[in-house]
């Protein structure tokens, strides 16, 4: 096949189910008809696959500065064992 | 020996007699409860003022709780205690006399020595937190009085209030700081209120005072303890204390997150899966005032300056009013 823009020779791959026309020369793709469609499924299940479950919205207006300063927890020491009194108590 | 050490020894000496086996005795708390274990058994003496009644339906739903909450071995009733106790009430006999106490097999309860070894075990907040999830999917039993959580706000003020007079200038500060940050709740807790008694209001049932030392493993299986605050209520204020904790920067996001997750993963009820803050913002502002409060008050009383637990709190405090602005 020759290349609609430039002339070029088109290469065919199939990549996963998908028919895929590459010009050597300017580097331009062809699709099949519903092509880009099975793509764009591919793709949004690829993204659900990583990004799911969303992750649980930060927290209130008046709440604190999380890291550096903000954050006292994992330290030790004084702070700490006051700190993890409060877990267990009322 | 002061009167009321001697006082204490003879309720232990009571609370003792009672352990059906016998075996080792240790007192696990002595605030206004006494917790004593005495080999197998833990026994309590609730304090003074305890409705029987509440009481009842209380250890009645933790027994109809299997695999959620410890089933309780008994109830018992130590007559003219406090008239021992208090030998000047014995001119009063309208005043309720004795102590409920109640037996329960002795779990395997966190500590704060797990944490502080490294020994806590790491799935202890998601188990909390499913735990939770459980409970507040259970319909509350007939006749279960009001959860006791919204109740410790306002005793955590009152408490503030009787050390207030001898604040110094620091502390003075801290103090109003915490009053300023509960006035602006008193309006938003009202209507909360209000809302909780129109039909179709998200009540369950709600431990009332949940934290980590709420906690222990019985025969293999983690469980709630402590049904003295069980009852109808907004469930969201079970998850308020770590969120408090959390909002103030003092418990780590990434336990804060898992422990939220696990609690929606489990099919918790008590806050919406797109927006927790939604239901969680109010019952956090207000157990971080009372968590201030609390944290001024022992202090205080101890002589020593708020350490920077206390002073975390105060700021929250502080922030809550900025918002509220």
């Amino acid at each position: 096949m020759e290349c609609p823009k430039c002339r070029g020779h088109m290469r065919m791959f199939d990549r996963n189910g998908i028919h895929i026309e590459q010009c050597d020369n300017c580097k331009g793709i062809f699709l099949d008809y519903g092509e880009l469609e099975t793509l764009t499924r591919m793709e949004t299940q690829w993204a659900q696959q990583q990004y799911a479950p969303p992750p649980a919205p930060g927290g209130p207006a008046w709440g604190a500065p999380h890291g550096g300063h903000g954050g006292h927890y994992g330290h030790h020491g004084h702070r700490n064992r006051s700190w993890v009194g409060m877990l267990f108590s009322s | 020996m002061l009167k009321e050490d001697a006082a204490s020894a003879t309720l232990i000496d009571e609370l003792v007699r009672l352990a059906p086996g016998g075996g080792a005795v240790t007192v696990l708390k002595e605030t206004r409860v006494l917790v004593v274990r005495v080999g197998d058994v833990v026994i309590k003496a609730h304090p003074p003022g305890t409705v029987e009644r509440d009481l009842r339906s209380r250890l009645d739903a933790a027994r109809g709780l299997p695999g959620v909450m410890l089933a309780p071995l008994a109830l018992e009733r130590l007559e003219n205690l406090e008239r021992r106790e208090r030998p000047e009430r014995r001119e009063h006999p309208e005043h309720p006399v004795g102590r409920l106490v109640t037996i329960w097999p002795a779990g395997e309860a966190l500590s704060p020595d797990d944490l502080a070894d490294g020994t806590m075990p790491e799935d202890a907040w998601e188990e909390g937190a499913r735990l939770l999830a459980r409970l507040h999917a259970t319909p509350p039993p007939r006749g279960m009085p009001q959860a006791g959580g919204p109740e410790r706000l306002g005793k955590a003020m009152a408490e503030l209030a009787r050390v207030a007079d001898s604040a110094d200038t620091r502390q003075i500060r801290h103090v109003m700081r915490i009053r300023q940050a509960y006035q602006t709740l008193a309006g938003p807790l009202r209507a909360a209120d209000q809302r909780l008694l129109s039909p179709g209001a998200r009540l369950a049932l709600t431990h009332g005072d949940w934290h980590l030392g709420q906690l222990v493993r019985h025969e293999g299986a983690w469980l709630l303890i402590d049904p003295d605050d069980l009852g109808v209520g907004d469930p969201a204020w079970d998850l308020a204390r770590p969120a408090a904790w959390f909002a103030s920067g003092l418990l780590d996001p990434d336990l804060w997150h898992s422990f939220l997750s696990a609690y929606i993963g489990a099919g918790g009820t008590a806050v919406s899966h797109d927006d927790p803050w939604r239901e969680l913002d109010l019952p956090a502002r207000a157990l971080t005032v009372q968590l201030a409060a609390t944290a001024v008050v022992t202090a205080m009383r101890a002589g020593s300056a708020p350490d920077e637990v206390a002073v975390a709190l105060v700021s929250s405090c502080g922030r809550i009013v900025a918002a509220a602005g």
